[in-house]
């Protein structure tokens, strides 16, 4: 095993964490996003939104459990920092995902007239939740720093990551529903899109003009030339998204799928270039992911369960979405 | 203004205390699901599966608050304990890797399938799903109860340059005092879970439910625990005599002994008095505790003046371990009294009902009795020997933590009362439905109407 150095391990175990949080962005940010729009005006379409998520949506926030849980193993020093400069937002987070999380069990067991207190108590969670990994996340892109400046900048991060997650919420329900809502989930998922969009420009534009080490990544050939085509995928999609949400609903409910596809590339397409304007920063201009990492020994014995388990979640997983495929009208609780 | 760890530790213990309540029933409810699912499978008979149904409901609903508390629990050891992961991160780190890739997605993804998938998947695929999320909650437990026994019991380790490194697997997993915990802790959910299901059961029948489900939940909870709670009395027995062999100041604190001595006296009660290191009103029976703990009635007990400054405090460990053996003594002989009677007379006086809906939540309140003696028995160290609890806490200004701790335990307190009133709601409700219609199985569309009353989700 002399192959594996430590630098390797800490690679590996970076891409893990970053896996990790991406695959816990796009999973838990559909389940998020179906929260954040879920339309209070009608309970019929609250139940089919909400169901369309139901066998789903604690496997999904599992992911975000593994992500804090990798940081934490892999890299302990970065994990102190980073939890240590975020404990607001952190804890404003946990509120959000508990009570969005208990919202889903006690709408469906709570007395009728009551359950409209635990829908609101569920898009309230969704949004809380939402919201404060937007900041978050501003905030780590500010090097961790908190200042007017920061602050606004996490401000507006929290809400371009609203909009993403009511985007690929949308667009999660356009595949699981038909009938009108349906179309009330393209209209909005429209919306969310040009929100995103704006977003992903505006954030694009302030990250290399606030670090030099990013600007340095996107303008410095020959990379720069390889690095561009990140980014015009991005906005490639964007625009097929656009395109494909003004044709839809398609006979046959052909293409129906297409927006979740397209919403899953530039989600990550974005997570790349984010990861790609950091590397090898773990805490941005502080830590690199080799200073960070931990002992070997105990990198290496969670690298052999990892190869062996994640290929078995993996399958089951699948299992799981096959079972649970087509439309969610039907979904009963058992 | 009381300071950062203080605060941090009451943030801990109330983040902990909440959601140790939930596992320590999805542990076992789990199993008993299981063993519903089997039973409907093998008799084809509904009253099986209409036992499923219903306590799979407060499964779900017990499962989602133990997600969330748990997932709280995750970033707390960043945000208020640094110096755990630091010092320790090598050994804890790869335990608690494996509880989330074991554990964590196996019951979460299947509970989907267990939950909705009864029209999706196969019959044996539904009762393997059960299966898995019964088998995730135990790894689950497994693994953490392998962490905390290793926090109590440390093996395994060398310590370089101030931070622990492994140096053998086998022996931090099946480190000291781990076989006993893990079985005690079992043992405490499944106890827990006879008590809840007698205590619900018995509220459905008294307010009139006709039903066979009830009826026949109620003997099976009480059955198990009948057997249950002596078994429990045992290894909790063979738990203090190794807790005695590696932490003799936990076991000084549990019973009382200030001044090590022979023949010690058992401490039935009395009020511990850190002051004059005596206790005050004590009712004794002589030589009991040396008789128990050495086996001889003059052997030696070490007393807390040999630990100065090494001892935890004694008033919360000594009331916690009376609470929790009283609540087992009470279990077992309402175990042992109401199974007599069931198989006398068939049927329990409403007085008797009443009795063990009085004690529904009993297990709960001997499980974080018997958390509060093993943990704070612990202190002052966080890590037994190791790792003292003050010089891991986080440098978070206080007003921070004071803040987040008033938001966990507001809404602890108000998600605490709702789950309670929504497993009676739950009940009530049941009294007048029928969970589950053999005349029309397996077709969704000739479900019961109450079914889309539950809103379709988990």
């Amino acid at each position: 095993m002399n192959w594996l150095t430590a630098e390797h391990l800490a690679l590996v175990f970076g891409g893990l964490t970053a896996l990790s949080i991406l695959l816990y962005a796009i999973l838990d940010g559909y389940d998020l996003g179906v929260g954040i729009t879920l339309p209070m005006g009608n309970e019929a379409w609250r139940d089919t939104a909400i169901a369309s998520i139901g066998p789903f949506w604690d496997a999904n926030e599992t992911w975000l459990v593994l992500a804090v849980g990798l940081l934490l193993v892999a890299f302990p020093a970065a994990h102190s920092a980073i939890l240590h400069a975020l404990y607001l937002p952190t804890a404003m987070l946990l509120i959000g995902l508990i009570l969005r999380g208990v919202a889903f069990d006690f709408r469906a067991k709570v007395k009728t007239q009551r359950k409209v207190y635990w829908d609101y108590t569920f898009k309230a969670g969704s949004l809380l939740a939402t919201f404060s990994q937007g900041f978050m996340l501003g905030i780590y892109v500010m090097g961790l720093q908190y200042h007017t400046g920061s602050i606004i900048f996490a401000c507006f991060s929290g809400l371009c990551v609203t909009a993403a997650y009511a985007m690929i919420g949308n667009a999660w329900l356009i595949g699981k529903t038909s009938g009108e809502l349906q179309l009330h989930a393209i209209k909005h998922c429209k919306i969310a899109g040009v929100l995103t969009l704006s977003g992903i420009l505006a954030v694009s534009l302030i990250n290399p003009m606030v670090n030099a080490n990013v600007l340095q990544v996107w303008t410095e050939p020959p990379l720069a030339y390889f690095f561009a085509a990140i980014p015009l995928l991005c906005f490639a999609m964007f625009v097929i998204g656009y395109l494909a949400l003004k044709r839809l609903p398609l006979p046959k409910d052909a293409g129906a799928w297409l927006p979740f596809a397209i919403c899953n590339v530039i989600f990550i397409s974005s997570f790349i270039g984010l990861a790609l304007s950091f590397y090898p920063f773990v805490v941005p201009n502080q830590m690199t992911l080799y200073q960070a990492a931990s002992s070997r020994e105990s990198l290496l014995i969670i690298f052999f369960g990892a190869v062996v388990v994640i290929p078995v979640i993996a399958a089951y997983t699948a299992v799981a979405y096959y079972a649970f495929r087509g439309k969610a009208d039907g979904l009963k609780y058992y | 203004m009381l300071d950062t760890l203080i605060l941090s530790r009451i943030q801990f213990a109330a983040n902990i205390s909440f959601h140790i309540l939930f596992p320590t029933i999805t542990i076992a409810l789990g199993w008993l699901l299981f063993y519903f699912k089997l039973r409907f499978d093998f008799s084809q008979h509904p009253v099986w599966m209409r036992a499923y149904r219903f306590w799979v409901k407060v499964f779900a609903l017990t499962f989602a608050l133990g997600v969330v508390s748990g997932i709280t629990m995750s970033f707390q050891f960043g945000t208020n304990w640094p110096g755990f992961m630091e010092t320790i991160g090598n050994i804890a780190g790869p335990l608690l890797a494996y509880e989330i890739l074991t554990a964590f997605f196996l019951e979460a993804t299947m509970l989907g399938i267990m939950l909705f998938g009864f029209h999706k998947v196969p019959r044996w695929a539904h009762t393997l799903a059960t299966f898995l999320v019964a088998l995730g909650t135990t790894f689950s437990a497994f693994w953490i109860l392998v962490l905390n026994s290793w926090m109590q019991t440390p093996a395994g380790f060398e310590m370089r340059d101030g931070v622990v490194h492994a140096t053998d697997w086998f022996a931090i997993i099946f480190n000291p005092s781990f076989p006993y915990r893990f079985m005690h802790m079992l043992l405490a959910s499944a106890l827990t879970v006879c008590f809840l299901v007698a205590g619900i059961s018995a509220y459905r029948l008294l307010r009139g439910d006709n039903k066979k489900a009830p009826k026949l939940t109620l003997k099976t909870a009480l059955f198990t625990a009948a057997i249950l709670a002596p078994t429990q009395a045992l290894v909790g027995d063979f738990h203090g005599l190794n807790t005695l062999e590696h932490q003799p100041q936990k076991i000084a604190a549990m019973e009382g002994i200030w001044h090590t001595e022979k023949g010690a006296p058992l401490v039935l009660f009395a009020i511990p008095d850190a002051e004059t290191q005596q206790n005050r009103f004590a009712i004794e029976i002589p030589k009991l505790a040396s008789l128990i703990l050495t086996h001889d009635p003059n052997g030696e007990l070490k007393g807390l003046n040999e630990f100065v400054g090494e001892h935890p405090p004694v008033a919360p460990v000594f009331y916690s371990f009376r609470v929790m053996v009283g609540i087992g003594m009470l279990m077992l002989l309402v175990a042992w009294w109401s199974s007599i009677k069931l198989v006398r007379h068939k049927t329990l006086t409403p007085l008797h009902l009443k009795l063990l809906i009085g004690m529904t939540f009993s297990g709960w309140i001997a499980t974080l009795a018997g958390w509060y003696v093993t943990e704070i028995g612990r202190q002052p160290y966080l890590v037994y020997g190791l790792l003292k609890t003050r010089d891991a806490v986080t440098t978070v200004p206080s007003e921070h933590v004071a803040l987040t701790l008033g938001l966990y335990l507001v809404l602890y307190a108000v998600l605490l009362v709702l789950y309670i009133k929504t497993l009676f709601w739950l009940a009530k409700r049941a009294v007048e439905v029928e969970e589950y219609d053999l005349t029309m199985p397996g077709l969704p569309e000739n479900a019961p109407a109450t079914d889309k009353a539950t809103g379709a989700s988990a």
